[in-house]
């Protein structure tokens, strides 16, 4: 059973119908318990680094996700829920992220042409092949993206898959039982499935 | 490399589509989920839902509908039309809408943008734009005042300026209609289109006009929008979103294809 970590913070629908459609049997909850039950945990997200912090606090799920990281349990961040893994990020100065990952979140510049948000399909470059998550999915591959905020990890070797705009960043994270894209698998049609799928299938 | 996008817009009135969809094999062309479906499947890289109804009572039938939507399609949408308030654009990102689009009520409440911005993130915040052009300005540059409700009121405010000031807001996205030439099938206003995309650095959507595939070509290079939306054009199939790809691959326009 995967549990959907549900912090009021968005787009959870799309993540647990494109889990149950890879196979797994996902439950959208803020429960402690349901959490540690879980084989697998997902943290979706839309919004703001600053609001999803609080809420997670506010929650008590902060330091119940980190623990349950520890216990290297397979997990999943998408989009802001990859970005909270880092340790702060550019959008909410001062505000403590979860800390996982080591790194920070920055802001694209926008300049020379650049248009901001990133928005869109673009390529992912694989860095790492032996990734789970990118099993069966081909380099340079179209991905859906909409984010104004990019993880830069502090270990390269995190990044298992890169995509170029303006700058390369990393959009596959990747650290032992740790996993986050940048764009959103559930919005990137088979592509996005596949890999849905690869993480479901993680032992 | 990011890629420019082709964008069907299907509207929607309680809950169903209207203005016709012609799609063979369709059990239902009514039914926004069947034909969003067909889009999926002809790869277009996002779908706008355009509420026309927007009365109080219809937001529950248009948060489940939505739901409806995330859950059998696996591509990005947005979702527009009679939003009021933090709440409601909440209710629609939660249902699985990747964006909400406003117009009225932005410009009733400009002060919303950068509420929902601060809530949710200028990446789902894109702001709709209805613009006519200004017939009597003489030698002075062109210019397009912004229409609400619509298109049926006029509000005196001018297109360019209000698009900067959005951006300035929050907003992660403008979605300009050309009321001039929305169902002409004359092509996209091209001016208006690079104005707007060169005076922003967030990214346009280009819409109204769309009825040859150079059409495409021009807005997407030419006057700079970052994506292309159409709808009758898609719905009669006129052309499918693929054979406008592959003209466009052709041209040397980067497509997801």
């Amino acid at each position: 059973m995967i549990a959907i970590i549900d912090y009021g913070m968005g787009n959870i629908h799309s993540v647990q119908k494109a889990l149950e459609l890879a196979g797994a049997t996902a439950i959208v909850t803020n429960r402690i318990k349901d959490i540690e039950d879980a084989q697998k945990l997902v943290l979706p997200g839309v919004g703001a680094f600053g609001d999803a912090m609080s809420e997670l606090k506010k929650q008590g799920l902060v330091a119940l996700i980190k623990g349950q990281i520890k216990k290297k349990k397979p997990f999943l961040g998408i989009c802001l829920g990859m970005q909270l893994l880092f340790r702060e990020s550019q959008e909410a100065p001062g505000v403590k992220g979860l800390g996982v990952l080591g790194g920070v979140v920055k802001k694209f510049s926008a300049s020379k042409g650049l248009k901001v948000p990133h928005m869109g399909w673009n390529e992912l470059e694989i860095k790492n092949k032996n990734c789970p998550l990118l099993k069966d999915i081909d380099n340079r591959s179209y991905v859906y993206f909409c984010h104004s905020y990019y993880p830069d990890p502090a270990k390269a070797s995190v990044a298992a898959a890169s995509c170029e705009y303006g700058r390369q960043f990393a959009c596959v994270a990747w650290q032992d039982n740790v996993y986050g894209a940048q764009f959103h698998p559930e919005k990137s049609q088979e592509n996005g499935l596949k890999m849905l799928k690869n993480f479901v299938r993680l032992c | 490399m990011l890629t420019k996008r082709i964008i069907p817009c299907l509207d929607i009135k309680e809950g169903r589509v209207v203005k016709g969809v012609k799609f063979l094999g369709l059990r239902d062309a009514g039914d926004p989920v069947e034909v969003a479906k067909v889009y999926d499947r002809q790869q277009a890289d996002e779908l706008v839902f355009l509420d026309i109804t927007a009365s109080v009572e219809n937001r529950k039938t248009l948060v489940g509908l939505v739901e409806r939507i995330a859950k059998n399609i696996f591509m990005p949408f947005t979702v527009g039309g009679g939003i009021r308030d933090v709440q409601d654009i909440r209710d629609l990102l939660n249902a699985g809408a990747e964006k909400v689009s406003m117009n009225t009520q932005a410009i009733k409440y400009p002060d919303l943008i950068s509420k929902a911005c601060g809530k949710f993130g200028s990446q789902c915040i894109v702001l709709a734009i209805d613009a006519k052009r200004n017939q009597d300005s003489g030698n002075r540059a062109a210019s397009w005042e912004v229409y609400i409700n619509g298109g049926r009121t006029p509000t005196g405010i001018d297109a360019l300026g209000w698009a900067k000031k959005a951006v300035a807001l929050g907003a992660g996205e403008i979605l300009l209609t050309s009321m001039d030439y929305d169902g002409t099938k004359d092509g996209y206003d091209l001016e208006l289109t690079r104005a707007i995309a060169d005076a922003v650095d967030v990214p346009v959507i280009a819409s109204g006009g769309a009825g040859k595939l150079e059409h495409f070509y021009d807005v997407l290079t030419k006057a700079r929008a970052d994506a292309a939306l159409a709808a009758s054009i898609f719905h009669y199939r006129e052309y499918s979103i693929r054979q406008v790809k592959e003209y466009l691959k052709g041209k040397g326009v980067p497509v997801r294809l």
